[in-house]
C-alpha cells in the first residue's frame, strides 16, 4: 500500500483531467455530428429510405456544385487579399518603435473590437449605391451613376478581407517577430539587397505564420455566414446561406446533412494541405 | 566578382556615434589599421564595441566622422556594397538553407552560377575542416561548427575586412581555444585584415596584432599587446587588461621618467609615470601586477602579514595585508618545493622593477 507501481509514469493522470473537454466535444460536436451524417443518408425527407441518394443529388446537380465552387473560391480571394494586405502590416510592425507597434497592433485588433454584424452594416453603409464610395466618386465627377459595389464578389471579398484580417496579420507578426534581425544583417552584409533579403530569408522563415494565418483565415472566411449573406445579398450564393436555405427553408434536412458534411470534407481537405506544408516548412521556425 | 582583397587598410577617422535615445555611444574613435592587422577591439560589455563594429560594417551612420576602407571613404555605401565580411556571436546562419547554400549566399547575390557556388563552398567548407557536412542544415552542427561555417560564409565573398562580434563567447574553453588559433591561421591563410570585438582581454592579447581598448565609448589605448599589457597609459586599462593590485600613495619627486612616490601602506618605492608627467605632493594609484611583487628581505619594500595562499597550477598567489588594512596579491612561480607560507606570517614586499610600477594620477 502506498507505494504506486514503479512502471507508472508521472505525468499519465493529465488525460483525467482532459476528460470534461473530451465529454463536452463529445456530447456537443461529435454526437451532433454524427446524427448529421446519419440524417445525411436518407433519400427522403421522412427518413424513411436509407441510401446515398442525397450525395449522389449534390455531386450531379451542377448548381450545387458551383454553389461548392464558388465558395472554395471565395476563400482563395480573402486569403490572398488578407495575406498581401497583412504582410507588409506586420513586416512594419517588427521594424518601428514601441509607440507605433502599439498603434499598428490597436488597428488590427479593431475589427475584432466590434461585432461582426455592425462591421458588416458598416461594409453596406460604405459599398451601397449612396454609399460613402459612390457619394465620393460622383461629388469628384469621376463616375456619373454609382458603381455597382454592394451585391457583387468584390464587395463580399473586401468586406470579408477586414472582418478577417487579424486572424492573418497576428500570426505573421508572430512569425517575423522569431526570426533573428542578425539574419538580415548577415544577409545584407553578404551583398544581397533588400529584395533578396525579402525573398530568400525573410519569406521562407516566416511560411509557418503564413500558413497558419492562410488557414484560419480560409475557414473563417468560407463559413462567415452573416457577412456572405448581407453584402452578397440574394444574387449571391455560398455553402452556408445555401445549407441555411434547404434546412430552414426548404426542411429539407437530410440534403441540408449531407451538404454540410461535403462542405466539411472539403474544408478539412483544404485545411490538411495547409498542415502538410506547414509541417514541411516547419523546420524553418526557431533557431 | 571583386577579386581577392585580403589586407586593405581600415581607417576609423574621429567617428563619434549618438543613438537617437542619446545614448553617447562612441566618442571621437581614431584607429589606423594597416593592411593584413588582427586587431583586438577590447573593453566591458557596453562601452561600444558592437556600435564601432556595425558603424564599419555600415549598419549603422556615424553622427560623426569617417570610415576608410583602402583608398575609399565608405560612408555612403550601404552594407551590401562594402565587402565587408561579418561573423555574428550567435553565428547567424540561415536555419532553412543547407551548410552548403549558406557558405554560397553571398556568391548567390553576386549572380554566380550554381556549380561555381558548390564547387567554392566545398572549397571553403574545407578550409574550416568542414568537408563532409555541405548538405546538413544548421541546426544539425554543434556551436564549433556552426562558428567555422560563419567564418567560411563570411571568407567566401572575399571581403576586404573581415569583423568578429564577440566570436567565441557562446563556446565551452577547449572549444574556444581551438577557435582562437582555427580563425588565426585562416587570418594568416588569407591575409584578410580582421577587426574582433571581445570583453575577453586573454583572447584579445593573445590573437592581435594591435589592441585597442576602449571603455564608455572612447578609446583607451592603442597598441601593441605588450604595450597595453606592460606599459599602460591609462589606470582603467592598467587594471581592466590582467589583474593589478592599486595602492594609493603621495609624489615625493617626480621627473619624467621616473616618480618617488610614499605609499600609504608604507614605503617609498619609485615608480613609472604612466600617463605623463606627476606634480609633487599630488595623490596618485600605484598599480603593480601580482606578478611583479616580490618578497624582500631588507628594509626596502612595504610590510605585511600574509593571509590565505591559493595555489593555482603553475603559480602561487598569496593574499597580503599591508599596513594600511588594504590586501595585496603577489604571484609566485611555483618552482620545486616553493616555500610555505604560513598564514599570519610578517613580509615585506617590493616591485620587481621601478618600470614595472605605474603610477597614474588619483581620480576623484
Ligand atoms: N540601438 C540602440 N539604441 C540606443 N542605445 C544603444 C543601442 N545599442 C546600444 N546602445 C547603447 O550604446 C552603448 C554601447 O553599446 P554596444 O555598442 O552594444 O556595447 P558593447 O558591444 O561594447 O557591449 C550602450 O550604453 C548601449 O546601451
Ligand atoms: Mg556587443
Amino acid at each position: 500500500m502506498g507505494t504506486a507501481p514503479a512502471s507508472r509514469d508521472v505525468t499519465s493522470y493529465g488525460m483525467g483531467l482532459a476528460a470534461p473537454l473530451a465529454l463536452f466535444f463529445l456530447l456537443f460536436f461529435v454526437a451532433p455530428l454524427l446524427q448529421l451524417f446519419w440524417l445525411s443518408l436518407h433519400n427522403d425527407t421522412a427518413g424513411l429510405h436509407w441510401g446515398l441518394g442525397q450525395y449522389l443529388h449534390f455531386l450531379t446537380d451542377p448548381f450545387s456544385l458551383s454553389v461548392l465552387g464558388s465558395t472554395l473560391l471565395l476563400g482563395a480571394e480573402v486569403t490572398a487579399v488578407c495575406l498581401v494586405l497583412g504582410f507588409p502590416i506586420a513586416w512594419l510592425y517588427q521594424r518601428v518603435g514601441p509607440k507605433l507597434q502599439t498603434v499598428i497592433i490597436l488597428i488590427v485588433l479593431l475589427p475584432l473590437l466590434t461585432s461582426v454584424v455592425v462591421r458588416t452594416f458598416a461594409w453596406i453603409v460604405i459599398l451601397g449605391r449612396q454609399g460613402i464610395i459612390n457619394a465620393t466618386l460622383q461629388s469628384l465627377g469621376i463616375i456619373d451613376t454609382p458603381l455597382k459595389l454592394l451585391y457583387t464578389q468584390f464587395g463580399v471579398v473586401i468586406a470579408l478581407a477586414q472582418v478577417q484580417m487579424p486572424l492573418m496579420t497576428l500570426p505573421l507578426i508572430t512569425a517575423l517577430g522569431r526570426i533573428d534581425p542578425n539574419l538580415d544583417d548577415a544577409s545584407c552584409s553578404l551583398g544581397a539587397g533588400s529584395w533578396r533579403t525579402f525573398f530568400r530569408v525573410v519569406l521562407p522563415l516566416s511560411l509557418p505564420g503564413v500558413i497558419a494565418g492562410c488557414t484560419l483565415t480560409y475557414a473563417a472566411a468560407i463559413t462567415a455566414f452573416i457577412t456572405q449573406s448581407l453584402v452578397g445579398g440574394g444574387q449571391m450564393l455560398f455553402m452556408p446561406m445555401y445549407l441555411y436555405q434547404q434546412a430552414s427553408t426548404l426542411q429539407n434536412w437530410p440534403f441540408a446533412s449531407a451538404i454540410s458534411i461535403i462542405f466539411l470534407l472539403a474544408v478539412l481537405a483544404v485545411v490538411s494541405v495547409f498542415t502538410t506544408l506547414g509541417r514541411l516548412s516547419r523546420g524553418y521556425g526557431g533557431a | 566578382m571583386a577579386e581577392a582583397q585580403g589586407g586593405r587598410s581600415l581607417v576609423v577617422d574621429a567617428v563619434t556615434h549618438r543613438y537617437p535615445s542619446g545614448a553617447l555611444a562612441v566618442e571621437n574613435i581614431n584607429l589606423d589599421i594597416k593592411g593584413g592587422e588582427i586587431i583586438a577591439l577590447l573593453g566591458p560589455s557596453g562601452c561600444g564595441k558592437t556600435t564601432l563594429l556595425r558603424i564599419i560594417a555600415g549598419f549603422i551612420a556615424q553622427t560623426q566622422g569617417r570610415i576608410i576602407i583602402g583608398d575609399d571613404i565608405v560612408d555612403a555605401l550601404p552594407p551590401n556594397r562594402r565587402a565587408v565580411g561579418i561573423v555574428f556571436q550567435n553565428y547567424a546562419l540561415f536555419p532553412h538553407l543547407s551548410i552548403s547554400e549558406n557558405v554560397g549566399y553571398g556568391l548567390a547575390a553576386r549572380g554566380v552560377d550554381k556549380a561555381t557556388r558548390q564547387r567554392e563552398a566545398q572549397r571553403l567548407l574545407e578550409l574550416v575542416q568542414l568537408p563532409t557536412m555541405a548538405e546538413r542544415l544548421p541546426r544539425q552542427l554543434s556551436g564549433g561548427q556552426q562558428q567555422r561555417v560563419a567564418l567560411a560564409r563570411a571568407l567566401a565573398i572575399k571581403p576586404s575586412i573581415l569583423l568578429l562580434d564577440e566570436p567565441f563567447a557562446a563556446l565551452d574553453k577547449n572549444l574556444r581555444l581551438d577557435m582562437q588559433i582555427e580563425v588565426k591561421r585562416l587570418q594568416r591563410v588569407s591575409g584578410i585584415t580582421t577587426l574582433i570585438v571581445t570583453h575577453d582581454q586573454e583572447e584579445a592579447l593573445s590573437m592581435a596584432d594591435r589592441v585597442a581598448v576602449l571603455s564608455h565609448g572612447k578609446l583607451e589605448q592603442f597598441g601593441s599587446p605588450s604595450d597595453v599589457y606592460d606599459r599602460p597609459q591609462t589606470l582603467f586599462v592598467n587594471t581592466f587588461v590582467g589583474s593589478t593590485n592599486r595602492m594609493p600613495g603621495i609624489v615625493v619627486s617626480a621627473d619624467r621618467t621616473a616618480a618617488k612616490v610614499r605609499l600609504d601602506a608604507g614605503a617609498e618605492i619609485i615608480a613609472r609615470p604612466a600617463a605623463g608627467a606627476l606634480t609633487e605632493g599630488g595623490r596618485v594609484t600605484v598599480c603593480i601586477r601580482p606578478e611583479h611583487l616580490q618578497f624582500v628581505g631588507d628594509e626596502t619594500g612595504f610590510a605585511g602579514v600574509v593571509g590565505m595562499s591559493l595555489p593555482l597550477g603553475a603559480t602561487v598567489v598569496h593574499e597580503v595585508t599591508t599596513a594600511d588594512g588594504s590586501g595585496v596579491k603577489i604571484s609566485q612561480a611555483r618552482i620545486g618545493e616553493t616555500r610555505a607560507l604560513e598564514s599570519g606570517a610578517a613580509v615585506r614586499l617590493a616591485p620587481l622593477a621601478p618600470s614595472l610600477a605605474n603610477a597614474f594620477p588619483a581620480t576623484l
